[in-house]
């Protein structure tokens, strides 16, 4: 064999020649560690909840913290070796969008607070934003489309 | 000097390499070759507020130390060729403007080290110079910044990721001396094998390294086992078995004693680096630091060092084009 033959032969040769992520460990990595950080949520929620704040009340403040906690250990350097380890599981729950954010706006302080700070905090989580807030107004559009009703209700 | 074959220099009065320097950052201060870099940092910053001017100080500082080492005055010096993988190679530009010395500022990604090499020894054989000093230096959080994601960002690299080495190295080289000498060089050329993948540069490197290596057993009439080490700049452990299959299936085995400063600088095992070092301050600093060691102790005699770079920036990547490869490799004998 020859890989070096054609540019295909030579790409087959090296994805069969470089190792691979270890998907099946780090598919429980994240499982667990996306699963602790949800309960640690929940448990959040349920004490709002005994608090006697209502439902939408309560959800709320379960992001504010769990933002918060998650902001304070990129801060300090902790967030990213979760991240390593943890994978998806730290990055899907909201904890993952705030390090997308306070990670790029410390990197670019360097560069002042509006052209650094400002301008760059939303390089990782700004298309998240924008596809986000996309879909959701696509859908807002259909349904009002298909729900004529809810015009009134409004 | 003369052109033997289709694109190796013959230098007629080898070059004396007099004198280097190296620094290395905190990470490679716990690699297995330790011991052998002129100084190890406590901190990435070293007493700078960015990492971009803590690359600059490792530049400057690694290039007056060499000069103070070669014991040749800063005036007698008369060209110095450096580069790093900042945009418009600001580390060595800014790092060496008060250094008063006519200045080449070159890019040739993570080969810029050994193309200074090659540039200065035609300088100084073909009587334009007689003494020139190469640098190079790379940093790892200054190149995350550039390439990749904000270093706090808690993201996972693939196995075939490598970490960009934080160091400088830098060489003097000189007319009338006793060696080690630099005997011939093979510019490489620009190699395309389609690899997309920026987290996996050893495969797309490899074969330009390949290239390099056959075309200079070709134009020299010399086989591996000519060389005590043949030693690539950053292809990796990825890269590195690559080029150790792409070889042995063109007939030349170069299993024995090849090996490459990605892998040399940090250890796999213990240090989380997956596919090893690169950077243009990998290959500078481990050739500054350990291979001149080894090359004034006698223990190589004969080397065949190939810095390997991958030409890519991070539009390029974002733009879906593949990752172009180019390697240059000079010859070191005593």
């Amino acid at each position: 064999m020859n890989p070096l033959d054609t540019k295909k032969d030579y790409q087959e040769y090296v994805n069969k020649k470089s190792p691979n992520s270890p998907t099946l460990k780090n598919c429980f990595k994240a499982f667990i560690v996306g699963g602790f950080i949800c309960s640690i949520g929940q448990v959040i929620m349920e004490y709002c909840k005994y608090r006697g704040l209502d439902k939408t009340l309560s959800s709320t403040i379960v992001s504010i913290i769990l933002i918060l906690i998650s902001a304070f250990l990129t801060g300090l350097n902790l967030f990213n070796k979760i991240g390593k380890f943890a994978g998806a599981g730290s990055l899907v729950p909201i904890t993952g969008f705030a390090n997308s954010i306070v990670s790029p706006a410390m990197e670019y302080k360097s560069e002042g607070y509006v052209m650094g700070v400002g301008a760059k905090m939303f390089t990782v989580a700004g298309p998240v934003l924008v596809f986000g807030i996309s879909a959701s107004i696509l859908v807002g559009i259909i349904y009002l489309i298909f729900n004529t009703q809810s015009i009134t209700l409004v | 000097m003369e052109k033997i074959g289709s694109q190796t220099i013959r230098l007629d009065n080898p070059v004396t390499i007099l004198e280097t320097a190296s620094i290395v950052g905190p990470k490679e201060a716990q690699g297995p070759i330790a011991k052998y870099f002129d100084q190890c940092l406590d901190d990435e910053f070293w007493g700078e507020k960015t990492w971009e001017k803590a690359e600059s100080k490792i530049i400057k500082e690694t290039v007056n130390m060499a000069i103070t080492k070669s014991k040749i005055p800063a005036q007698n010096i008369d060209f110095c060729f450096a580069g790093d993988l900042l945009n418009q190679c600001i580390s060595s530009s800014f790092g060496l403007r008060e250094l008063n010395i006519p200045f080449f500022g070159i890019f040739g990604a993570c080969s810029t080290f050994v193309e200074g090499l090659c540039l200065g020894s035609i300088c100084v054989d073909g009587n334009a110079a007689t003494n020139v000093i190469c640098a190079a230096s790379s940093h790892f959080c200054s190149a995350e910044k550039q390439f990749r994601f904000p270093l706090e960002l808690g993201n996972q690299r693939p196995p075939t990721a490598q970490w960009t080495v934080t160091g400088a190295g830098c060489a003097v080289l000189t007319k009338n001396g006793q060696g080690p000498f630099i005997t011939h060089i093979t510019p490489g050329k620009i190699v395309d094998m389609g690899i997309k993948d920026s987290n996996n540069m050893g495969a797309a490197m490899a074969p330009a390294a390949l290239d390099t290596l056959l075309t200079h057993f070709k134009d020299t009439g010399r086989s591996p086992s000519y060389y005590d080490a043949i030693i690539t700049g950053d292809l990796g452990h990825v890269g590195k078995e690559i080029l150790n299959d792409l070889s042995l299936s063109k007939g030349y085995n170069i299993k024995s004693n090849y090996n490459d400063c990605g892998v040399l600088i940090f250890d796999k095992n213990k240090q989380d680096v997956h596919s090893g070092g690169s950077g243009c301050g990998c290959c500078a600093s481990v050739f500054s630091g350990f291979l001149f060691n080894e090359l004034k102790q006698k223990k190589y005699k004969r080397i065949l060092l190939i810095a390997t770079g991958a030409l890519t920036n991070a539009t390029s990547a974002q733009q879906g084009e593949s990752i172009p490869g180019i390697a240059h490799a000079v010859s070191i004998e005593i």
